[in-house]
C-alpha cells in the first residue's frame, strides 16, 4: 500500500512523458493570467473537491488547531483561545508522573514484538504460498489464512477470553483430557504480551501476505528460467530471485510500520485490559483515553499533550527511519 | 499468472530434483499447519455454541459439539439487546458507507487529473493525515462543538476519507482513464460535470466495490471505538458494542437467564451463549466474505502498482 506514496512523490517525473506532461511544461512558465484561466477552466473539478475538502478541514486539520490545547490550561468555560498558556506545564507534568515510564516501556514492548513476529511471518507465508502450483490447495490455504482478518476485534478479544478460560475454554478442555490444572492464561500479567501478538499474528498474517503475493506474481518469470537453467534448486531460487524482487515493498512497509511504534492498536488493547494486568497493558492511546475521556476529572489538555507529544514523536521517528532506509537500501516513503 | 503456472509445471514435470521434492513436502506440510491452526480455534468456537451448558461449564468441548443443543442461540434471539445492536450496524454501515464512497470518489477524480492545478498539494494534505492527526480529544471537541455527540451522525461524518483509500482510488482512475479520453469529451463539447457522471463513474464500478467493501468491514461493521467514545445512548450503540458488553465484560442480562433456577445451570448458559453470539456476530461478514474476498486482493493489488 504505502509503495503508492513513492509513486505519488515520483510521478513529476512520470508526466513529462505523456502528452499531458507535455502540455505541462509548456505551461511551466506561463503567466499568472493564463494560469488563472487554466484554474477556470478546471472550475468544475474544484466544486468537486468542495465538499471534500471541507471535510479534511473540519475533521482533520481543526483537531490539529485544536491540538494546542495541550500548551493551555483549558477549560471549557474559557473555550480553545481563552484558556490560558501553560507552556510545557502538561509535558513535564507527563515526565514526572508515575505512569510515564511503565506506559512508554509497555508501548516499546509490544510494539517492537509485533513488528519482530508480524513483520516476517507474512513473507515467508506468502514465499511458501507461492511455491504451491496446485490451484486447489492454493487457493483453499488463501481463503483460510484470510478469513480471520475479517473478524471484529470485540470478536477476537472475545474468543481469546472463551479459548483461554480456565474452566470452560478450549485449554481448560485440554487440560482436562490430559489430567492437568488449567492455566488462568488471561489473568496472568507474564502472558499478556504473548497473548496479544500471536494472536495478532494468527489474525493477520494471510491478509499481509496478499501484497507479498501480488508482488511476487509480478516477478518476471523468465529469471526463474534462467535459474532453473543453471540448475537452481527452489531455495534458492526463493533465495536470489524471490526475497529480493520482494525487498522494496517490505522496506516501505517497515518503514512505516516503525513509524507507528507508539502506536499500539487501541481497540485491540483496551478490551484485553483488565485490572490483574494493566501495570504491563497500559499504553500510550490507551493512557491517552482514560485520562481524557474516562476519568472522574477530565483534562483535556493534559491528554492532549500526551497524545501530541505521541504523534510527534511518531512522525520524527517515521522521518528518521526514513531516511535511514534510503541511504541504506534506496528504497522508502518518499 | 497462467502462462507461468503452465511454464512452472512444465519445468516439474522435466527436472524436479530430490532436493526440491524434499523442500516441496516440508512446503506443503508448513501450510497445512498453518491452516490448521488458523482453523482451530474457529471450529472449537463453532463447537462450543452448539454444545449443551453443561458441557461447556464442564470444559469438555474440544473440536466436535458434546450434546448437540441450541440453547446458545434460541437465548440470544430473544435478545432484544442484540437486534437492537443489528439494526444499529447496519444503518451505520450503509449510510457511511455511502458517505465514504462517494466522498472518496468525488475526491479522487479531480485528484487523478493531471491538469488540476494544486492537485500534488491537496493529496499531500490528505496522505499527511495518515501520518499526523490532532488527537483523540482534539477531535472528540470538534464532534462535540459540532453538536454531533450521541447522534447517529457521529458513527457517521467522522469517518469521511481514509487516505488509503483515497489512494487506492487516485491510482484506479490514473491508470485506468487515459486522458484522451477526457481530451476527446471536451472536444464534443461535454463539461467536467458531464464527463465525470456519464464517462468517469460508470468505468469506476470496480473501484466503487473495493472501496465499499473496505469500507463497509474496516470502517463500519467490525469498530467499536467510535462508539465507544461518542455514543452515550444505548439505542444507538452498534452491534460491536453490546458484544464488548456481553463478551467481554460479562454483564448479561439477568433476564435473559431468569427461566433456570439452578446456579450452575445458570453460568453454564451465560458462557453458552457467548459461544453462540461470537458465531451469530461473525456469520454475516463470513458468509459474504468469501464472494468478495477477489475484490479486497484487488485493492490491496492496486496499492501495490508502481
Amino acid at each position: 500500500m504505502p509503495v503508492f506514496i513513492s509513486d505519488q512523490a515520483t510521478s513529476p517525473q512520470n508526466a513529462d512523458a505523456g502528452p499531458v506532461g507535455a502540455r505541462r511544461r509548456i505551461s511551466g512558465h506561463e503567466a499568472p493570467a493564463k494560469l488563472w484561466l487554466r484554474i477556470r477552466r478546471n472550475w468544475q473539478l474544484y466544486a468537486l473537491l468542495f465538499l471534500p475538502l471541507v471535510w479534511l478541514v473540519v475533521f482533520r486539520y481543526a483537531p490539529m488547531y485544536g491540538a494546542q490545547i495541550a500548551f493551555r490550561d483549558y477549560s471549557p468555560a474559557f473555550g480553545i483561545e481563552g484558556s490560558p498558556w501553560v507552556g510545557l506545564a502538561n509535558f513535564e507534568r507527563f515526565f514526572n508522573s508515575y505512569y510515564f515510564k511503565p506506559v512508554i516501556v509497555n508501548t516499546l514492548i509490544i510494539s517492537f514484538y509485533s513488528l519482530l513476529a508480524g513483520f516476517p511471518i507474512p513473507i515467508i507465508l506468502a514465499l511458501s504460498v507461492n511455491q504451491v502450483k496446485m490451484r486447489l490447495f492454493r487457493n483453499s490455504v488463501q481463503m483460510i489464512t484470510y478469513a480471520p482478518h475479517f473478524i471484529s476485534t470485540v470478536v477476537i478479544v472475545g474468543m481469546l477470553f472463551q479459548f483461554l478460560h480456565p474452566r470452560v475454554g478450549f485449554i481448560a478442555s485440554l487440560a482436562n483430557l490430559f489430567g492437568m490444572a488449567p492455566p488462568n492464561l488471561m489473568g496472568d500479567p507474564g502472558a499478556f504480551a504473548h497473548i496479544f501478538v500471536w494472536s495478532g499474528v494468527w489474525q493477520e498474517m494471510g491478509f499481509g501476505a496478499i501484497i507479498y503475493l501480488a508482488v511476487l506474481s509480478t516477478i518476471d518469470p523468465a529469471l526463474h528460467e534462467a535459474a532453473v537453467v543453471d540448475g537452481a534448486s527452489r531455495l534458492q531460487r526463493i533465495r536470489y530471485i524471490d526475497i529480493p524482487g520482494l525487498l522494496p515493498t517490505a522496506m516501505v512497509l517497515l518503514v512505516l510500520s516503525t513509524g507507528r511504534v507508539l502506536e499500539v492498536a487501541f481497540e485491540k488493547v483496551y478490551l484485553m485490559q483488565s485490572p490483574l494486568n494493566l501495570g504491563v497493558a497500559e499504553v500510550i492511546n490507551t493512557y491517552v483515553y482514560r485520562v481524557g475521556l474516562l476519568s472522574p476529572i477530565l483534562d483535556f489538555s493534559y491528554s492532549t499533550a500526551i497524545g501530541l507529544l505521541k504523534g510527534v514523536v511518531g512522525l520524527l521517528l517515521l522521518i528518521t527511519v526514513n531516511y535511514a532506509a534510503r541511504r541504506l537500501t534506496d528504497n522508502g516513503l518518499w | 499468472m497462467a502462462s507461468m503456472t503452465s511454464y512452472e509445471s512444465n519445468i516439474n514435470k522435466v527436472n524436479e530434483s530430490a532436493v526440491d521434492r524434499v523442500f516441496m513436502l516440508g512446503n506443503t506440510a508448513f501450510l497445512l499447519i498453518i491452516t490448521v491452526i488458523i482453523l482451530l480455534p474457529l471450529v472449537f468456537i463453532v463447537a462450543a455454541s452448539f454444545s449443551s451448558a453443561e458441557a461447556v461449564i464442564a470444559g469438555k468441548v474440544t473440536l466436535w459439539p458434546v450434546d448437540f443443543s441450541l440453547l446458545g442461540y434460541e437465548t440470544i434471539f430473544e435478545h432484544k439487546k442484540v437486534w437492537n445492536g443489528f439494526a444499529n450496524s447496519i444503518f451505520y454501515t450503509f449510510f457511511g458507507t455511502i458517505f465514504n464512497v462517494t466522498m472518496t470518489i468525488i475526491a479522487a477524480y479531480p485528484l487523478s487529473r493531471q491538469d488540476l492545478i494544486g492537485r500534488r498539494f491537496i493529496t499531500i494534505a490528505f496522505v499527511f493525515t495518515m501520518l499526523f492527526s490532532g488527537g483523540l480529544i482534539p477531535t472528540y471537541m470538534v464532534v462535540r462543538d459540532l453538536g454531533l455527540l450521541n447522534t447517529r451522525w457521529a458513527m457517521i461524518l467522522p469517518t469521511g476519507i481514509g487516505p488509503f483509500n483515497l489512494l487506492i482510488a487516485i491510482t484506479f482512475f490514473r491508470t485506468t482513464i487515459p486522458p484522451e479520453l477526457n481530451e476527446a469529451a471536451r472536444i464534443d463539447g461535454a463539461n467536467d460535470f458531464r464527463i465525470f457522471l456519464s464517462i468517469i463513474l460508470p468505468l469506476a464500478r470496480p473501484i466503487i466495490a473495493v472501496l465499499a467493501l473496505f469500507y463497509a468491514v474496516n470502517t463500519h461493521w467490525n469498530t467499536y471505538f467510535q462508539a465507544l467514545i461518542y455514543l452515550k445512548d444505548q439505542d444507538l450503540f452498534p452491534l460491536q458494542i453490546v458484544l464488548r458488553e456481553i463478551l467481554i465484560q460479562n454483564s448479561i442480562d439477568a433476564s435473559m437467564l431468569i427461566d433456570i433456577e439452578d446456579l450452575v445451570a445458570r453460568e453454564g448458559l451465560r458462557e453458552l451463549l457467548k459461544y453462540s453470539l461470537i458465531v451469530v456476530a461473525s456469520v454475516p461478514v463470513m458468509i459474504l466474505y468469501p464472494f468478495v474476498q477477489r475484490h479486497f486482493v484487488k485493492g490491496m493489488t492496486l496499492g501495490s502498482v508502481k
